[in-house]
């Protein structure tokens, strides 16, 4: 029956994101649409997807719509909600079902979480930082709003590659670390090449008179990148994971800290 | 009365250049613990009453004077179990039971 399985496929999509395929069911062509927009580099059809959500629009139903995340699990089966969504998911099956009002910021905020999840049993996470790749290595700029990610991102030099201006995606690989590009973008609104490259290095920013990187201890490391992760779900498991990957990640990738004049000389120091 | 502190195992904590970190698994809090509040969850065992801990691991290393030292150890126990990071009980804490 070829024409059931056009109809199948034309009211689906997969976003792919850190090399995780999400498929997206939905019976509104138009929230498809706008998903294809919103997620332009990130769509794919040759990727299976690892997870697949069925999406219903419209309000969730929330008693407070001005609620906050709020991300807990029972029995393998996890539910997130926040004042516009709601959504659950059962890793095990590889599927969920969300319910949200059709914007762009509802669907994004729910893919960042699940992903978040994904990534803490894996030795990865989701971080509030700027990412690029230079020489084939990228490099992270992780700090606070105002603390200069958007600033560090609008300098790149022509060879050099922008994963993203707001949320940097870092899977462990092996026994390397690796950043990939997103769609989550800040006040730069431009999506992040999706490519990836080993992560060289990771620089906490602050703005300042003049350029100069300083190193960091260890601890200083460790308790300045937790302080950027990503993280939303109550889970006393998943807290020490992503704990733990944050020691094994200093560890393992050199952290200094990154003052700079904004101008482009600041990049003449990554490289 | 003796007092009994143990630590949470279901926190997350580890030492980096001598510092300990520990996460609470209840709300992701990060804290970092002084010199004198190591030295106190790391023997916080479950076992050993806070004046022992006190006497043979705090008083051994600074020049303070006991009963002041166990006042403010207390305070600072009641503190980190406030946190959720430390149990406090007027009995011995099994293990297993240091939640």
């Amino acid at each position: 029956m070829p024409e059931l399985i056009t109809e199948v496929e034309r009211l689906s999509l997969i976003i792919e994101i850190g090399s995780i395929a999400v498929r997206i069911n939905s019976t509104s062509p138009d929230f498809l649409h706008m998903l294809e927009d919103r997620y332009a580099g990130y769509i794919t059809s040759a990727a299976t997807p690892e997870i697949q959500f069925d999406v219903e629009l419209g309000p969730p139903g929330n008693a407070d719509p001005h609620a906050d995340v709020h991300v807990s699990q029972r029995d393998g089966h996890w539910t997130l909600t926040r004042g516009d969504f709601r959504a659950e998911w059962e890793p095990a099956q590889r599927r969920g079902w969300i319910r949200l009002r059709a914007n762009p910021y509802s669907i994004d905020s729910v893919l960042r979480i699940v992903h978040t999840l994904v990534l803490a049993k894996q030795g990865g996470f989701l971080l509030h930082a700027a990412s690029a790749i230079r020489n084939g290595r990228a490099f992270l700029f992780a700090g606070v709003s105002e603390a200069g990610k958007t600033t560090i991102s609008r300098l790149v030099p022509p060879d050099v590659t922008l994963l993203t201006d707001e949320i940097s995606y870092v899977r462990r690989q092996d026994d390397r670390y690796v950043a990939f590009g997103t769609p989550f973008t800040g006040e730069l609104a431009k999506l992040g090449e999706n490519v990836s490259a080993p992560v060289a290095a990771l620089y906490l920013l602050a703005k300042g008179a003049e350029n100069r990187i300083e190193p960091m201890t260890a601890s200083e490391a460790a308790r300045s990148l937790l302080a950027n992760v990503l993280f939303f779900a109550k889970d006393e498991k998943l807290v020490q994971a992503v704990f733990d990957s944050a020691f094994e990640f200093v560890s393992n990738v050199p952290v200094s800290r990154l003052t700079f004049f904004p101008d482009a000389r600041v990049w003449e120091l990554i490289r | 009365m003796s007092i009994f502190v143990a630590r949470n195992p279901q926190v997350a904590a580890r030492s980096l250049d001598g510092e300990m970190m520990i996460m609470s698994g209840r709300d992701s809090t990060l804290f970092t613990l002084n010199k004198t509040a190591t030295i106190l969850w790391q023997a916080a065992d479950g076992d050993t009453p806070l004046e022992d801990i006190v006497r043979q691991k705090i008083c051994t290393e600074y020049e303070v004077d006991p009963a002041a030292a166990l006042q403010d150890a207390e305070m600072l126990a009641r503190d980190l179990a406030n946190h959720g990071i430390l149990r406090i009980s007027e009995q011995p804490i099994a293990r297993g039971e240091s939640k």
